[in-house]
This record gives C-alpha cells, structure tokens and sequence, in this order.
C-alpha cells in the first residue's frame, strides 16, 4: 500500500515536470530544451519569497505562472515565430527549435547563476510528516501531489471542454488543416508556449518545496519531462500525465523492492519498450 | 606668445610623461595568479560555497595589505579566473591556456578530487605548484611519487571511513548503541568507492551492516531508501552522499521519524545551507568534514569571510582552500621570488601557519585533518580527525 502511495507521489511530482513541454512540444510544435531552467526558475521564485517574505509557495504560484506565461509568450513572439515562419517542415522546424531553446537553456542557466549564485538551495515548508494509514509522508509531498492532480484535470476539461481547447488540441492534430478551418495557429501556438511555460514554472515552485535545488540542474529536469512526454505520445495530454504516474509507481516499486540503485534502470528500461514496441507513444497515432 | 604656448605644452607632457612612467613603474610589480574551477555545472554548487569566495577573499586581504612581500617589493595580485564547466577536458584546457597563454606566475588548484587528478599532468609539466585541497583518494602515495609538485591537504578515502568507523565504535564501546549499522551510497565514483571502502572497515569493527543499498545520482524521491533503511532496524545510519541527497535523505528522515542515536550523512552536511534549512534538527547529526570554529584564528576568518564575501563558509573545505592559500602566499614570501621550483621545495620542508593550525607536509601529504564533524549547538564541530587537537566530545543524537 505505502509502496502506491509513494508512486503515486513521485508520479505527481513527474507530471508537474512534463506537462508543461507537452503542451510546447504537442501544439506549438517547440522541443523546448530549456524546460528545465524555466522549473528551476519557478523554484528561485519559490526559495526568494518564501525566505524573504515567509510566503508560501504555493501562493507563490498566483506570482509564478502569470510572470512566466507573459515571459514564454514573449520568448515565442520574439524568438520562436520567425523559425516556425521560415521552416518548411515539421522536422526542421523541430532541429531549429532545438537549438534555439538549447542556446536559450544556457542564457537562462547563466542569468540564474548571475543573480542567485551556484550554491545548493533548499528550505523547509511543510516538511512534517502526514500519516495515511499508519504511514509517514511529507506533507509538503502531499500538497505537491494535490495540486498536480488540480492541475491535471483542469487542463484536461479544459482541453475537453472548451473552445480555446478544442483549437489548441486541433492545432496538435493538424496545424496546417486547423487553419483551414479558421483557427488562428499562430495565437493558439504561442498561447500553448506560454501557458505551457506557465504550468512548468509553477511546478517548479512546487517540487522547490522537497528537492534540493542550483542554477544548473534544469538539464535533469527536461530529460526526465522529455522521456515522459514521448512516451506518452507527445500529441495527447493524457499520455503524458498516464506516464508520469505509470513511472513514478514503477520506479517506487523497483526502489522498494528490488534495488534503490535500480530506479533509472527501470525507468529508462519502460522507455527502451515502448520506443521498441509503440514508438509513437501510448497515446500516440499511428503516422501513415 | 607662440613661444609661450609651447613652453606651457612641454610642460604639461613632461608632467604626463612623467606621471606615466611613475604609474608604469608602480604598477611593474604584480604577480599573477591563475584559477581555474566550476563556475557552471553540476559542481558548482560545491564550489561556490567553499572554493571561489574564497579567492576572492584571499585576493582582496593580500592587495589590501599591499600585495605579496617579494625581494624586489611588493606585489598585488593580478587575478586570472576561468570556468571549467565541471567537466574535466575544458579544466586541462584551462590549467594550459593559464599556463601557456596568459603566462601566470601561480595557479591554485582545481576543484574537486577528479579535476586536480586530470589537472595534475599539466602542472607538472609546466612546474606550477599543485596544492590540492578539495581532493580526497586513496591514491596519494603514487601520485605524490610521480609528480614532485602535487601536495595533498585534505585526507584519503580510507582515513574518512575509518574514521566514521571509529567515531561508531566509540559510541559502541561506551554502550551508547549497538552494532546494526545500515549504509547507503549515491552510484557514482565518490558513493562507490566510501562504500567499498567502509564494510570491510565496519565488519573488522564489529559492525553488523544490516541495509546496504545505492540509489542513483540526483534521485527525486528518497523516501524508499530511508523506508528501507528504517526496516532494518539498525543503531546507526550511515550516508555516502552527494549533496542534493545530504538534504533529500535528512529530510526523509526527519518526515518518517527514523530514529537512531547516530546518523551520518556525507558531502554537504557541513554546509551553512544544511544548518540554515533543519535548523535544531540538525543538531547531533554526523558528516563529513568539521573543524574547530572555535580558534580565534577561525573566527576571524569566518567574520572576514563573511564581511568581504557576503556568505558563510562552510564548516569543512572551505578553511582548508583558504589554508593551502596562505600556504602558497607563505611560500612565495619566504623565497622572496616568482620561482616556481624554489616555491614548490620550501613547500616541502617548511611548516606554514594556517587558520587550520599549523601545517607541514611529509611526503607532500598532510597528515592532519578533520574527518568527521556534528552539528552542535548550531555549528558544526570536528569530533574525529587524523592528528586534529580540539576535536569535541560526540553527543548522542536526539529524536528528530
């Protein structure tokens, strides 16, 4: 029983990682390598209120996610809009954004480092222990978790539900039919970039509340958001979120029962099958 | 009234031609220093605790005092400072270009055990002066035999374990717990080589080791490690760790309410950060490391530390970087040149008076450092060292 509790944990802390990038990398197309540093950014915020003004962080997100979505809107205005403009495919485009967002991961790493220093940063908020049946868990894990699946679901009904969903998910089916039918791709894209952005930054601020974090370690993070995001099949949110849980639950377990040291090998062994078996992803369509 | 005019120009570039050769001249005498180390990476959490506040403050103290006494006057010191990424290859480029290109007269060392092992290759071949102080192996005694310029301040590995063995066997004997021990390690060449180090160690102690797992570098979630710790029911918990999971496992620890009378964790324990986040939980707990703040000359060095720099020092490596500085500043003073090869002999046979105490190398290697280290009373005290006096009596550690 704690063993799923544990997963479901970590999963929820994956899923805060990786569902900002699918929202980038499934609708407005951008393999967005600085997803990393835009967590970690989240996290800076999260250390700099909390220890300047005892804020909590997750009030912090009310700060976060709109500072970060006006932020990733204007880094797909200005940077992002003239490769989508200039590609000519699907592939280049994605080669292009690689290595812009790559270049980017080392300025925002760098801007970072400038303001805040190299050190370890780490605080205390909510780190008691909250018992589910007889079992001790972090409250802060707890609060993580809550959130992750709020925000999980907000973004599915909202993607289900709406009519701002319903175009953004048809730009990630088809961008170039979508405008056909009279959505305006270019909106909804950097609308996707920014709120993509948005729910990294605030994961960020979230998962500052038990990791330890420095200016560098976003690479981790977009590793980790990325091998979820292609395993899930990264034009459906659903995929993404699944994986997330699906990993967290696997590597807990193999923790638990097997071997800590055995954790990355799991994970990366779940990511070898499915490139080997479903290489477009669970949720993933077939291409033709 | 032409005449005139020009006299007033001569005169003026006399005195500007003058003032430029005065300047020249004062200026003539600088020595320059190179430093090479993370500014970027995933060392640089480390390094920017214990090694680059550290120049900074050495540099500043030295130039405030007029610069380094030379037979031929003073000399400031011109600073050289480059980035090596945390990746071994740019170091070895930097440690040359330092070298070759910007021709400094003397290069601190890298940091970190693996960059002055890649670095020392080329010291040597260019006869700086190599004096280590973040580096731990158990290697010194061929290193030192192969490069005649390399000196070692901070331990090996085996002292380190033997040392967390013996502070447990203290606590044993003196029946304050009992011989279950569980150790866990990050899988990498650091976690690897404590652990391997460590349970022929303990078994010769006497020690049971009752949970010995690893778990990878940079791991989210250590909740399982501590959960399978605690299900072993040890009397002590021993850590091989790297400082993200110094914190996640003490964390953990605290939130399961695990237990025991003695808990070690290793790299980053002596961090102001590790003290500032668990605050009195932190109290009793082991790590790696420790010195004696309690010195005046060490008071003195963490005011100055903290006036110039801003920041804390860290309770371990951070004395001993600024110790081989003035051993370096020392050694250049006493021969009274930029000789590299004179500097590097008086290394040798001298002893040199550092915030650390005195220290003297035999064989290159100084055989006195602190081990282990516990939070007391909000500092982190050394409790166990090879030949350290001052070390603290160990406290049992409280519930969390």
């Amino acid at each position: 029983m704690d063993i799923i509790i544990i997963g479901m944990l970590l999963g929820g802390a994956y899923a805060l990682m990786a569902m900002g990038l699918q929202l980038q990398y499934g609708v407005a197309r951008i393999m967005n390598l600085a997803n990393g540093e835009v967590l970690v950014g989240g996290s800076f915020a999260a250390f700099w209120f909390f220890t300047g003004a005892q804020l909590s962080p997750i009030l912090t997100i009310t700060v976060v996610a709109p500072l970060a979505f006006v932020a990733n809107w204007l880094i797909y205005k200005i940077l992002m809009r003239p490769l989508v403009k200039r590609a000519k495919s699907e592939g280049q485009l994605e080669v292009d954004s690689i290595l812009s967002t790559f270049g980017q991961s080392f300025i925002l790493v760098g801007l970072m480092l400038g303001v805040f220093g190299g050190e370890y940063f780490s605080y205390s908020y909510l780190e008691k222990p909250f018992y589910i049946f007889g079992q001790a868990y972090g409250q802060n894990r707890i609060v993580a978790f809550l959130f992750s699946i709020v925000l999980c679901g907000c973004l599915f009904l909202w993607l289900h539900k709406t009519r701002t969903g319903l175009a953004l998910r048809a730009v990630s089916v088809n961008a170039d039919a979508a405008g056909l039918v009279g959505i305006d791709v270019p909106r909804a894209s950097a609308f996707a970039f920014g709120l993509g952005g948005a729910v990294t930054s605030s994961g960020g601020a979230l998962l500052s509340m038990f990791l330890t974090f420095d200016a560098s370690v976003g690479i981790i993070f977009t590793m980790k958001a990325l091998v979820i995001v292609i395993m899930g099949g990264v034009r459906d949110i659903r995929g993404t979120i699944l994986v997330a849980f699906v990993l967290g639950l696997a590597e807990t377990i193999v923790a638990s029962m097997i071997d800590p040291g055995l954790t990355l090998a799991a994970a990366y062994l779940l990511f070898i099958l499915i490139l080997l078996f479903r290489p477009e992803g669970l949720f993933g369509r077939r291409s033709v | 009234m032409l005449y005139k005019k020009l006299k007033t120009i001569v005169g003026i570039s006399a005195v500007i031609g003058f003032a430029i050769i005065l300047n020249g001249n004062l200026r003539a005498e600088t020595i320059k220093i190179g430093a090479s180390a993370p500014k970027s990476g995933p060392l640089v959490g480390g390094s920017s605790v214990s090694f680059w506040p550290n120049v900074k403050l050495w540099v500043q103290q030295v130039n405030a005092r007029g610069g380094i006494k030379l037979k031929s006057g003073q000399a400031k010191i011109e600073l050289v400072e480059y980035d090596d990424r945390t990746n071994p290859g740019e170091a070895i480029k930097n440690i040359q270009r330092l070298a070759t290109q910007d021709k400094v007269d003397f290069i601190l060392a890298p940091y970190g055990t693996g960059f002055n092992l890649a670095t020392a290759p080329i010291f040597a071949k260019f006869n700086y002066p190599l004096i280590t102080h973040t580096a731990i192996t158990d290697k010194i005694g061929t290193l030192t035999k192969r490069y005649s310029n390399i000196f070692f301040t901070l331990g090996t590995t085996t002292a380190f374990a033997g040392s967390v063995a013996t502070v447990l066997k203290k606590m044993r004997d003196a029946g304050q717990i009992g011989k279950r021990v569980a150790m866990v390690n990050v899988a990498d060449a650091f976690g690897i080589e404590l652990a391997n180090a460590a349970r022929p160690i303990f078994k010769k102690a006497g020690f049971e080791i009752v949970y010995d797992k690893s778990y990878p570098l940079g791991s989210p979630d250590l909740s399982p490690v501590i959960r399978g710790a605690k299900a072993s029911k040890p009397d002590a918990f021993v850590a091989w760790s790297y400082p993200p999971d110094t914190f996640g496992l003490t964390a953990q620890a605290k939130i399961q309410g695990f237990n025991v009378k003695a808990y070690y964790t290793a790299v980053a324990t002596a961090f102001p950060a590790f003290g500032g986040k668990f605050g009195k939980s932190a109290e009793g707990i082991l790590g790696a490391g420790g010195i004696n703040p309690d010195t005046p000359a060490m008071k003195k060095y963490f005011a100055d530390h903290k006036k110039v720099t801003g920041k804390t020092p860290d309770y371990w490596a951070s004395g001993m970087v600024y110790a081989t500085f003035q051993i370096l500043e020392q050694a250049i003073e006493a021969v009274g040149t930029k000789d590299r090869q004179a500097v590097t002999d008086y290394i040798k046979k001298n002893r040199f008076d550092t915030i650390m105490g005195p220290i003297a190398f035999k064989n290159q290697n100084n055989e006195k450092f602190w081990t282990v280290g516990q939070w007391q009373g909000g500092k982190f005290y050394g409790v166990d060292s090879m030949g350290q006096s001052g070390a603290r009596t160990i406290n049992l550690k409280p519930k969390w």
